[in-house]
């Protein structure tokens, strides 16, 4: 029973706000440090790969974005769902905040992607599967967002994009089912190997860090952005007043 | 409360007979999207060249490409008119399943819209040199495949209904989710090219169908509710 | 409320915002067999937004609809089954037959034969343009046959928004008595009009919104 209380209390836009504000430290500052620690466990510490030398490296900036993109999406869908059945306004204001977050994290990832190509296959893009079906989850982000900005009215945007979040979902695993199948018929190249099936600790670590740390990023990312939306969405109610007042 | 008296198998019945009549009565709007198909496909050897060995090796492609674009343009006229006159709120007042009665309407649009591109495909494919043992693999796997992009696109049509620029918008939302029937489809084609069996891809279209016509009605009508508020 | 099978509409302390406009602020009313409800307001007050609201178009915020007993949101199909709305929009397709128009709208809910839908037609002055593509009827035509929809829905609850517009006087009289009848008959009617209302042998009750 408490613990639905504490639910009921955190759904409601002014306690989340000032729970949200006193997280972001302990959201940020480890995700500082376990960043800094991984970037620099996997670029200085880690020896190089016995194939790709010193140009794997990238894969520490780059795997912890793919997999944050792909979570964030899996997060904004979840939300938006709960919001739709629920119709929890902060459910949607978290889907709406963690859609640019998501779609940073996939243009990151798209980026990191193929400057990692370019010393490997010596052109920036190969239409790598993996690659690929980073760059269709990235317009899904881009689909979503302009949706949403294509509705004056919060709630329909609200809604809509709820709809759009859950259909893009079941579609994910299906755009990467295709995609993997579509690749490996043209024998396409492969840029992403993560060093073989068993990565030695001291890549491993590193790289487990820093996904960490891009977790805990997101997290304080997601504080920050919610705010804001609670701030539009409130912005005329009472106890935003008292706040600004007090 | 009075109940319906009429079935539901019934009601659907009627709305699918609804949009097949009003179709006929304006028949020419029918073949609006089929004329851009076959521009569409007359554009690559233009841009590209009219050497039969390029046109066979981009024509599975090239047709797909040109289907799916013209199953986007059709998906405008799914809801907008309904919405205008205002029979689409009257649907969801029926008293019937909101879901089963959009599974019937989109059954219609898909009839209307697919049948047409999968008629004219062996001509536009026989245009770019592919070669007569694909044509049917080609047309099954467009017939599957305007099915799933009917359903899915649905789903968009209802999302962007009446805000604007809603065309440019509905294409930004599907393209991205109709990319792997693009991808079965072509592949399926091109295997029969090459006198392969395009059996996988043809099944997986088929699987990607019965998923969509199970699921899409329901985000539709979802969709279409909060369209209406 | 308790639950019942007559019908009875109640509204519980409605609240709504479009956007951010508080449109409906603590709405309360109840409306039983026989009642005939008269929404009236300055514009943008919210008369067609809760027209709309009682429609199911809209979910109100805060508060709770409750028919013949029941909360609206337990079964809201059947609550739909129960009710036709007529709005601004005649739904009606343009290129099919006044006739035909009738017939797949009232099918869809009931099995109509013909002979019941060209009576009712008869009955609000518009038989003659049955078979005419419902676009070549006059604005006054398209509203009776829009009405003639209501009429065939066999719903206990018309919810109807602004019914007199582009009639003639006659028209007017016409469907005013229609609705009379269907009050009288036991059935609930709230409708929207700008002018004073003028329905023969009906109670008339008013809610004012500010």
């Amino acid at each position: 029973m408490a613990t639905w209380t504490w639910f009921h209390k955190l759904a409601s836009p002014p306690h989340f706000y000032r729970i949200a504000g006193k997280m972001i430290p302990w959201f940020a500052i480890p995700a500082a440090l376990l960043i800094a620690a991984g970037l620099y466990g996997g670029l200085v510490l880690a020896p190089p790969d016995y194939q790709q030398g010193d140009a794997f490296r990238i894969i520490y900036l780059h795997v912890p974005s793919a997999w944050l993109s792909l979570m964030c999406y899996m997060t904004m869908a979840i939300s938006a769902a709960v919001g739709l059945i629920w119709r929890i306004k902060l459910s949607h204001a978290l889907a709406a905040a963690s859609a640019p977050i998501g779609a940073s994290f996939a243009l990151l990832a798209l980026v990191t992607g193929s400057l990692w190509g370019k010393p490997m296959w010596g052109t920036y893009w190969t239409w790598d599967a993996r690659l690929t079906s980073e760059l269709i989850l990235f317009f899904l982000y881009l689909g979503y967002m302009a949706l949403r900005s294509a509705f004056d009215d919060l709630t329909r945007a609200d809604r809509a994009s709820a709809v759009l979040a859950l259909v893009g979902s079941v579609n994910v695993p299906i755009i990467h089912f295709s995609v993997t199948w579509w690749n490996s018929l043209h024998q396409g190249s492969t840029v992403l190997r993560k060093g073989g099936p068993a990565m030695p600790m001291s890549m491993l670590a590193p790289l487990l860090m820093s996904a960490l740390g891009f977790t805990l990023l997101y997290a304080a990312l997601a504080c920050v952005r919610v705010r804001g939306e609670v701030l539009i969405r409130e912005r005329n109610a009472t106890w935003l007043k008292e706040l600004d007042s007090a | 409360m009075s109940a319906l008296t009429t079935s539901l198998p019934r009601a659907a019945w009627l709305v699918l007979e609804r949009d097949l009549r009003l179709a006929f009565r304006r028949w020419e709007q029918v073949t609006h999207p089929v004329v851009f198909f076959v521009m569409v496909a007359t554009l690559f050897p233009l841009a590209l060249s009219p050497e039969p060995s390029l046109l066979r090796t981009i024509a599975p492609g090239v047709v797909w490409v040109g289907a799916l674009l013209s199953s986007l343009l059709a998906l405008e006229s799914l809801f907008r008119t309904d919405l205008e006159d205002g029979t689409l709120e009257q649907l969801t007042l029926s008293g019937q399943p909101l879901a089963w009665l959009l599974l019937s309407k989109t059954l219609a649009h898909w009839f209307l819209s697919g049948v047409p591109l999968v008629i004219a495909a062996p001509l536009v494919a026989v245009s770019l040199a592919a070669p007569g043992e694909s044509i049917a693999v080609l047309m099954i796997s467009l017939a599957l495949g305007t099915g799933v992009l009917s359903f899915i696109g649905a789903v968009g049509a209802a999302l962007t209904l009446g805000s604007r620029r809603g065309s440019v918008l509905l294409s930004l939302l599907v393209l991205p989710l109709a990319m792997p029937v693009l991808i079965f489809g072509s592949r399926a084609t091109d295997q029969a090219m090459r006198g392969d069996l395009s059996n996988g891809p043809l099944w997986l279209l088929a699987a990607m169908l019965i998923l969509a016509v199970t699921l899409a009605p329901l985000a539709s009508a979802a969709a279409v509710r909060v369209s209406l508020e | 409320m308790a639950e019942t099978d007559s019908p009875a509409l109640e509204a519980r302390d409605l609240h709504l915002w479009r956007g951010t406009k508080h449109v409906l602020r603590g709405l309360s009313f109840a409306a039983t067999a026989g009642h005939l409800l008269h929404v009236r307001g300055p514009n943008g007050c919210g008369k067609t937004t809760l027209l709309r609201t009682l429609a199911g178009f809209l979910w109100p915020e805060e508060g709770a609809l409750y028919w013949a007993g029941r909360p609206v949101n337990d079964d809201r199909d059947g609550y739909a089954a129960d009710l036709a709305y007529l709005g601004h929009e005649n739904a009606m397709k343009a290129d099919l037959t006044a006739l035909e128009n009738l017939r797949y709208a009232t099918n869809v809910r009931h099995a109509t034969d013909r002979r019941t839908v060209e009576a009712v037609l008869e009955r609000l002055g518009v038989h003659a343009q049955k078979d005419l593509p419902f676009r070549s009827l006059s604005a006054g035509q398209r509203r009776r046959v829009a009405m003639a929809r209501v009429l065939l829905a066999r719903a206990r609850l018309w919810l109807l928004d602004e019914p007199f517009t582009n009639l003639d006087s006659a028209g007017v009289r016409e469907l005013s008595s229609v609705v009379a009848e269907h009050a009288r008959g036991g059935g609930i009617a709230i409708l929207t009009a700008h002018s004073e209302l003028d329905l023969p042998g009906a109670e008339l009750r008013r809610l004012e919104l500010v």
